[in-house]
C-alpha cells in the first residue's frame, strides 16, 4: 500500500509567552522570557523557586466552574490550546467526526490532582475520602479524553507518554495513523502543568533545575557555558493533522506539511543523557531516513537543548556527527531559552513554534547568552539572542525524555 | 428555612453550578440540577463532610432530590 501524505492545518497554544499562538509567536521572535519567581504555591523553601507559569491564568476565562473543577491544570490547558487549533482547521463543521481522532501527550498528567488528594487523605485520620473525580482527573489521557468529548470526535483517542518526548511521540503516532488510513484527521500535540510542590521538589532532587533565583529570566541559557539546569515551564500546544486530500477536499489552509518521524532510544540511564549521543545520532537518522531527505537539506532544528550541562553537549555532538559539514549551514536554536522546559508540553509547542517560523522565514533565538561554551563549536549558528531571518524550506523539531527517549519530527514547507 | 437546608442548598449550588432558585427541595439532583452519577457521589461525599456522618450507600441511593437530602441530614447530622 502506498502511504497518505499528511499536512498541518490547524494550530493552538498556550504558553508561558503568550496564551495564543500569535502571542506565543510574538514572544518568540522579540526573544522574552517566560520566567519569573513561582505564584502557584509557596516556594520559598525550595531550591528553586522561579519558573515559566502561564501568565494571568484563570480556568473561569475559559471554563464554567462546575467544568473546570473536573479538569486537571494539564487537561485544561489540553481543551484550551485544541479549542484554538480546531477552530483554527475550521474542523467543527462538514468533518465526519468519526473519522477525527485525538492523540495526545503528557509526561506526567494530573500531578496536582495526585498531590492534593494525597495530601488530604494523609491530614484525616485514615478514613478514605477520595473524590470521585480524583482519578479521572489525574489519569494522562484524561486530556485526549475531555478533547474528543467536548467536539465528538469518535476517531482513535489515546495519549502517549514518554516524559519530555511524550508530544513529539503523539505527533508521530497521529502521522503514522493518518499516513495508513485509520483517520482521517487528529488533534495532536501535548500540556503540561508540573508546577507544583511535588514536581519542583522532585526535579530538584534530581539535580535537573536551574538554581538561579536571583535572576529567573537567564535561568534557562541553553548552549551558555554557565547554564545550570532547566527551568520548569507549562501550559500546551495542539496541531491539527490532516491526510493531504482530505485538507484538499474541504479547501482547508495548510500551515505546513509533516513528512518524517524517527524515534529511538539511548538504552543508557534513566535519567542521564548518553554522552555519546548515539541514541540522539540515531533518531535523527531514522528521522531523516523517513522523510527521504538528505541532511544538507534541513535549514533549522529546533532543539530539545533544556539548558543542563551534559543534555546540550550530548545533542549538539550528534547534531555534528549526522549533518557533518551541513552543521555549519543549519540555524540551531532551543526555544526553551524563554518557553522554559513544558516537559511532555514540548514536542507540542515546539512543533508550533518550528511552522511558525517556516511560516514567517524567521528563525526564534536562542536567548540569554552571555559566554561561549567551550566545548561547544563555535562554528555553528545557534541563533544567539536575536531572532534571524531566513528561508525554512524544512524543519526538524528534536525531544529526549527521562527513560532516554528520542523523537524527531520533520516538517516541510507546503508544496502542491 | 432551618441552617442544615441552607447549607445543603449552598453545597449543592456550588458543587453543581446551578442558580439558588432551580434549588427546590423537588428538584432531582440528576434529573434536573445537571448532575451525573459522579456528580451524586461528589454531592454525598460533601455532605458527610459537612454534617460529620456517614451515609451508607444503600441509604445514599435513596437521597435524589434536594429535599430528601435535608430531611435524611436533618435526622442523621451530629
Amino acid at each position: 500500500m502506498s502511504l497518505r501524505r499528511v499536512v498541518v492545518t490547524g494550530l493552538g497554544a498556550i504558553t508561558p509567552l503568550g496564551s495564543t499562538v500569535p502571542a506565543y509567536w510574538e514572544g518568540l521572535r522579540a526573544g522574552k522570557s517566560g520566567a519569573a519567581p513561582i505564584t502557584r504555591f509557596d516556594a520559598s523553601k525550595f531550591k528553586t523557586r522561579f519558573a515559566c507559569e502561564v501568565k494571568g491564568y484563570s480556568p473561569d476565562n475559559y471554563f464554567p466552574t462546575k467544568e473546570g473543577r473536573k479538569m486537571d491544570l494539564f487537561t485544561q490547558f489540553a481543551v484550551i490550546a485544541s479549542d484554538e487549533a480546531i477552530k483554527d482547521a475550521g474542523l467543527l463543521e462538514g468533518v465526519n467526526k468519526d473519522r477525527v481522532g485525538v492523540i495526545w501527550g503528557s509526561g506526567i498528567g494530573g500531578l496536582k490532582t495526585f498531590q492534593d488528594e494525597c495530601f488530604n487523605f494523609a491530614k484525616g485520620d485514615g478514613t478514605p475520602r477520595y473524590n470521585p473525580f480524583f482519578i479521572p482527573k489525574m489519569i494522562a489521557d484524561s486530556s485526549s479524553g475531555n478533547i474528543s468529548i467536548k467536539n465528538g470526535f469518535r476517531g482513535p483517542n489515546f495519549v502517549t507518554t514518554s516524559a519530555c518526548a511524550s508530544s513529539s511521540d503523539s505527533i508521530v503516532a497521529a502521522y503514522n495513523f493518518l499516513r495508513l488510513g485509520m483517520a482521517d484527521v487528529i488533534v495532536t500535540g501535548g500540556s503540561e502543568a508540573a508546577i507544583t510542590e511535588a514536581g519542583v521538589g522532585g526535579f530538584n532532587a534530581l539535580k535537573a533545575m536551574s538554581e538561579r533565583n536571583d535572576d529567573p529570566e537567564t535561568g534557562s541559557r541553553p548552549y551558555d557555558k554557565d547554564r545550570d539546569g532547566f527551568v520548569l515551564g507549562e501550559g500546551a500546544g495542539a496541531l491539527v493533522l490532516e491526510e493531504y486530500e482530505h485538507a484538499k477536499a474541504r479547501g482547508a489552509k495548510i500551515y505546513a506539511e509533516i513528512i518524517g518521524g524517527g524515534l529511538s532510544s539511548d538504552a543508557y540511564h534513566i535519567t542521564a543523557p548518553d554522552p555519546t549521543g548515539e541514541g540522539v545520532v540515531l533518531v535523527m537518522q531514522n528521522a531523516l531516513r523517513d522523510a527521504g531527505i538528505r541532511p544538507d537539506e534541513v535549514d533549522y532544528i529546533n532543539t530539545h537543548g533544556t539548558s543542563t550541562p551534559l543534555g546540550d553537549g550530548a545533542e549538539i555532538t550528534a547534531i555534528q556527527k549526522v549533518f557533518g559539514e551541513a552543521a555549519y549551514n543549519l540555524n540551531i536554536s532551543s526555544t526553551k531559552s524563554m518557553t522554559g522546559h513544558l516537559l511532555g508540553g514540548a514536542g507540542g509547542i515546539e512543533a508550533v513554534a518550528s511552522i511558525m517560523a517556516m511560516q514567517h522565514g524567521i528563525v526564534p533565538p536562542t536567548i540569554n547568552h552571555f559566554t561561549d561554551d567551550p566545548e561547544l563549536d563555535a562554528r555553528l549558528n545557534f541563533t544567539f539572542n536575536k531572532a534571524q531571518e531566513r528561508e525554512i524550506n524544512i524543519a526538524v523539531s528534536n525531544t529526549f525524555g527521562f527513560g532516554g527517549h528520542n523523537t524527531s519530527v520533520v516538517f516541510r514547507k507546503f508544496r502542491d | 428555612m432551618s441552617e442544615i437546608a441552607e447549607k445543603v442548598k449552598a453545597i449543592i449550588i456550588d458543587k453543581l453550578g446551578v442558580e439558588a432558585s432551580e434549588v427546590t427541595p423537588e428538584a432531582s439532583f440528576t434529573n434536573d440540577l445537571g448532575a451525573d452519577s459522579l456528580d451524586t457521589v461528589e454531592l454525598i461525599m460533601e455532605f458527610e463532610k459537612e454534617f460529620n456522618v456517614s451515609i451508607p450507600d444503600d441509604q445514599a441511593e435513596n437521597i435524589g432530590t434536594v429535599g430528601q437530602a435535608i430531611s435524611y441530614l436533618e435526622e442523621h447530622a451530629k
